[in-house]
């Protein structure tokens, strides 16, 4: 038996609250899935379990805050909890069938080998008498939630707010005439919440209003559920957001004004030239696909990574009055959230990514930290953030360190600017690049060994 | 000849037909260009098929204006010639159905030389035709193939839809160092109204917004503007706020213009007197889709011409085009 526990999504939480539950008592659960959506004092993470097994009990109800380090759930890791299930066996096809049909599989009687249902039994059997309506008109609150596992984030908007246990669930009938839509997971019996058909516009609408789809009656065609309809509709209750641009702000303020407090800082600054590493992206750009296109960023995040493993006295943490060395580079990327604040997803092993990767990864990641859908693993403290403001304009930036890291690197706009090169004047793409670091576990030497080796990185940008 | 040179199907006022208005702007190619001819059948002595190049022959003489025979592969091949050599050809094929017998010329000459000569001939030409429906010339004179040509890369593709737009599609047309298509849909070349003084050229990379509205955009080329247009007052008269988009271009196509809009109406509509399938109407649904999904808040509906070679009978005919109704219709699906 294994705890799944409240995790610490970086080193200034410590307590979080538990805003949804994606599994339920008997989903089998394997290392790596997404189990529990966990608002933060930053966003709202997809929490990913690091054992499999079979989910035993939920320890901790939706909406619960809770210290890090929290029980959250028990998971029965063999055989020793299966799922408490005395369906006889069947196939998910025949269990697709009956929930087509809505047949309930326990009162069918199976002629195939060793008990076995069949599609001809299901076909023979009665199906359930229709239910109460009190029964359907809770589906949106009471209902089990569509278990999620490895959904795309964003796919669904996950809203529905749960206070049944779900564990003897039985297919429902809907509250409307569409059929529901099978679970993805491989238990299979469990019933989903029919799929509210509404149109694109009014599922963003609803994840910006905080609306309850469910909860929303259409009135387009066929019970779709449009834009108008989401606007008349009051906001669910205590539904998570997907970023709290209040409490972001507090976060960040809270931190920077630790950083401020207790982190010595000084400051390096020098120009690149990028002429190099801009013609070499123009080159390799001729031959990728236009979705992926490097920009400026990613050269630049390459060549801080690099130059962080070349000098690992800046890329770590500073811990119990000492520095500790960071065993990889865990790039930190400053993003700024819609509506004030800052997050700093991090890119792992971003040394030993190639320029592509980095580019790849750099987008997923500033657009899901936008959207407030970071995992977990994503917001594990970074070694060395780089904050990156060319895109507004600005040409440079003194940034503050991120406790309990020791540097950031700051990226300005690149210009173009007259430069002397080999004795002659020339116009050339310049970029000012900015050290931030914390005194107490550097010297100014040891910051510019770092900005000058990403300067020589970039002069060689075929190597990055 | 002054007389035929410039009739007038409204002596009394200022108004001049899409005919007159594209003849203006052929006449002033002429007179600023020595580089400008006129070919094709019947564009002289006869004054063109449609009579838009009437009384030009008199005007500007045999070298400028030429009939050829009827052989729209060697005119076209001529023209793309004539281009390369350094002249800027205008060729009209009659309708849209014999440019077909010109595809060679156009889709393996005109619109490739450019790139394979890597760079170093271009075709400077203007090929005019006629496109669309509606006044009973049966099946192989009626069809909308415009969407065909806008799938070629190397041409532009043009669909003037109104007066203005007629007047001076040539002159911005006549500037383009590559090869340009100008449909003129049949049934505007009897359409009048005044010019507006103000307009001066026609901007070929932007389509334009002909009516303004809040709850549905409505795209529509050509010879269909009108018709989107009229379906919009009849929209507004509900109480629905129909915005029109008139393409203007088919390729490259202004996606940032008709996906803008959609982004603010949230519904759209197209219209496209091609068949439904494979059409230019898909793309521009398939463009909205791929740039604007979340801001969709109904299904794209489209209202093309049904996909049946287009009948003679008028009833039939009128039956098998995308009508006002039709478009009224589609409107109120996607909103309600």
């Amino acid at each position: 038996m294994a705890e799944f526990t409240m995790p610490s999504l970086g080193a200034d939480m410590d307590e979080g609250t538990l805003s949804q539950w994606l599994v339920h008592p008997g989903d089998q659960v394997a290392r790596g899935d997404v189990v529990a959506v966990v608002e933060t004092a930053k966003s709202a993470i997809e929490v990913e379990c690091f054992h499999s097994g079979t989910v035993d009990a939920l320890l901790v109800d939706e909406g619960t805050t809770v210290p890090v380090g929290t029980p959250l759930a028990r998971i029965g890791t063999s055989a020793e909890s299966r799922p408490t299930t005395d369906r006889p066996p069947s196939t998910p096809l025949v269990r697709r069938l009956a929930q087509d049909r809505h047949v309930d599989l326990a009162a069918v009687h199976g002629s195939g080998p060793g008990g076995r249902i069949t599609r001809a039994d299901v076909e023979h059997s009665e199906p359930e008498p229709e239910r109460a309506p009190e029964h359907a008109k809770s589906a949106g609150s009471s209902q089990p939630l569509h278990t999620g596992i490895r959904r795309q984030p964003g796919t669904e908007p996950a809203r529905r707010k749960r206070s049944g246990s779900g564990a003897e669930a039985k297919p429902a009938p809907t509250t409307r005439s569409t059929k529901p839509v099978r679970s993805d997971d491989s238990t299979g019996e469990r019933p989903v919440p029919p799929r509210v058909k509404s149109s694109p516009l009014a599922r963003r609408l609803a994840t910006e209003l905080g609306v309850d789809l469910a909860e929303v009656t259409g009135t387009g065609r066929g019970g779709t559920v449009r834009a108008e309809d989401v606007r008349s509709a009051p906001a669910a209750e205590g539904a998570p957001r997907p970023a709290v641009p209040d409490m972001a702000r507090a976060a960040t303020a809270r931190l920077m004004s630790r950083s401020k407090r207790e982190i010595p800082h000084f400051y390096l600054s020098t120009t690149v030239d990028m002429a190099a590493a801009l013609e070499w992206m123009h080159a390799r750009n001729r031959e990728l696909p236009l979705s992926a296109r490097l920009v400026p960023a990613a050269l630049l995040f390459k060549a801080v990574a690099l130059a962080a493993r070349k000098v690992p006295e800046l890329n770590g943490h500073w811990v119990d009055d000492g520095f500790v060395p960071a065993e990889e580079v865990r790039l930190g990327i400053a993003v700024s959230l819609r509506g004030g604040g800052l997050a700093a997803p991090s890119l792992a092993h971003a040394d030993t990514l190639s320029v592509v990767e980095v580019m790849a990864a750099l987008k997923d990641l500033v657009a899901r930290a936008r959207g407030g859908r970071l995992r977990a693993s994503e917001t594990a403290d970074p070694s060395l953030t780089v904050t990156n403001l060319g895109d507004q304009g600005v040409e440079v930036v003194f940034g503050v360190v991120y406790p309990p890291q020791v540097a950031l690197v700051g990226l300005g706009r690149i210009v173009e600017r007259p430069v002397a090169v080999k004795g002659l004047l020339g116009v050339r793409p310049m970029v000012t690049a900015t050290l931030s670091a914390d005194h107490r576990a550097a010297d100014g030497a040891t910051g510019a060994r770092l900005l000058t080796a990403m300067d020589r990185l970039l002069q060689r940008p075929e190597d990055l | 000849m002054s007389t035929r040179t410039r009739p007038r199907a409204h002596p009394d006022d200022d108004s001049v037909t899409y005919r007159e208005a594209l003849r203006e702007g052929l006449r002033e190619a002429l007179a600023s260009d020595d580089r400008v001819f006129l070919m094709g059948e019947d564009v002289g002595r006869y004054g063109g098929c449609f009579g838009v190049s009437l009384g030009l022959l008199e005007e500007f003489g045999p070298d400028r204006v030429r009939d050829t025979p009827l052989s729209e592969s060697a005119f076209v091949g001529a023209g793309i010639g004539a281009a390369l050599a350094g002249l800027r050809p205008v060729v009209e094929i009659m309708t849209v159905n014999f440019s077909l017998l010109a595809l060679d010329q156009i889709l393996n000459n005109a619109a490739t030389l450019r790139h394979m000569s890597g760079g170093q001939l271009g075709v400077p030409l203007v090929i005019r035709m006629t496109t669309g429906a509606g006044r009973q010339l049966a099946a192989q004179h009626s069809h909308s193939l415009e969407g065909w040509y806008a799938h070629i890369p190397g041409l532009r593709v043009l669909a003037p839809a109104t007066i203005d737009d007629a007047r001076h599609v040539l002159s911005a047309a006549l500037v383009d160092p590559d090869p340009v298509l100008l449909f003129e849909h049949g049934s505007l070349y009897n359409a009048a109204g005044i010019l507006d003084p103000s307009v001066r050229s026609v901007d070929l990379d932007r389509a334009a917004v002909r009516r303004e509205g809040t709850d549905v955009t409505v795209v529509a080329y050509g010879g269909c503007v009108s018709k989107a247009l009229e379906a919009a007052e009849e929209l507004a008269g509900e109480g629905i706020s129909a915005e029109v988009v008139d393409l203007r271009t088919l390729r490259p196509l202004d996606d940032a213009t008709f996906v803008g809009s959609v982004r603010r109406t949230h519904r759209a509509v197209v219209v496209d007197e091609g068949w439904r399938s494979g059409s230019l109407s898909a793309e521009i649904e398939s463009r909205i889709c791929e740039q604007a999904f979340f801001e969709l808040d109904a299904p794209v509906e489209r209202v093309c011409s049904a996909e049946v070679p287009v009948p003679y009978a008028r009833r039939l005919e009128e039956a098998a085009l995308p009508q006002p109704a039709g478009i009224v219709a589609a409107a109120r699906r996607v909103v309600s």
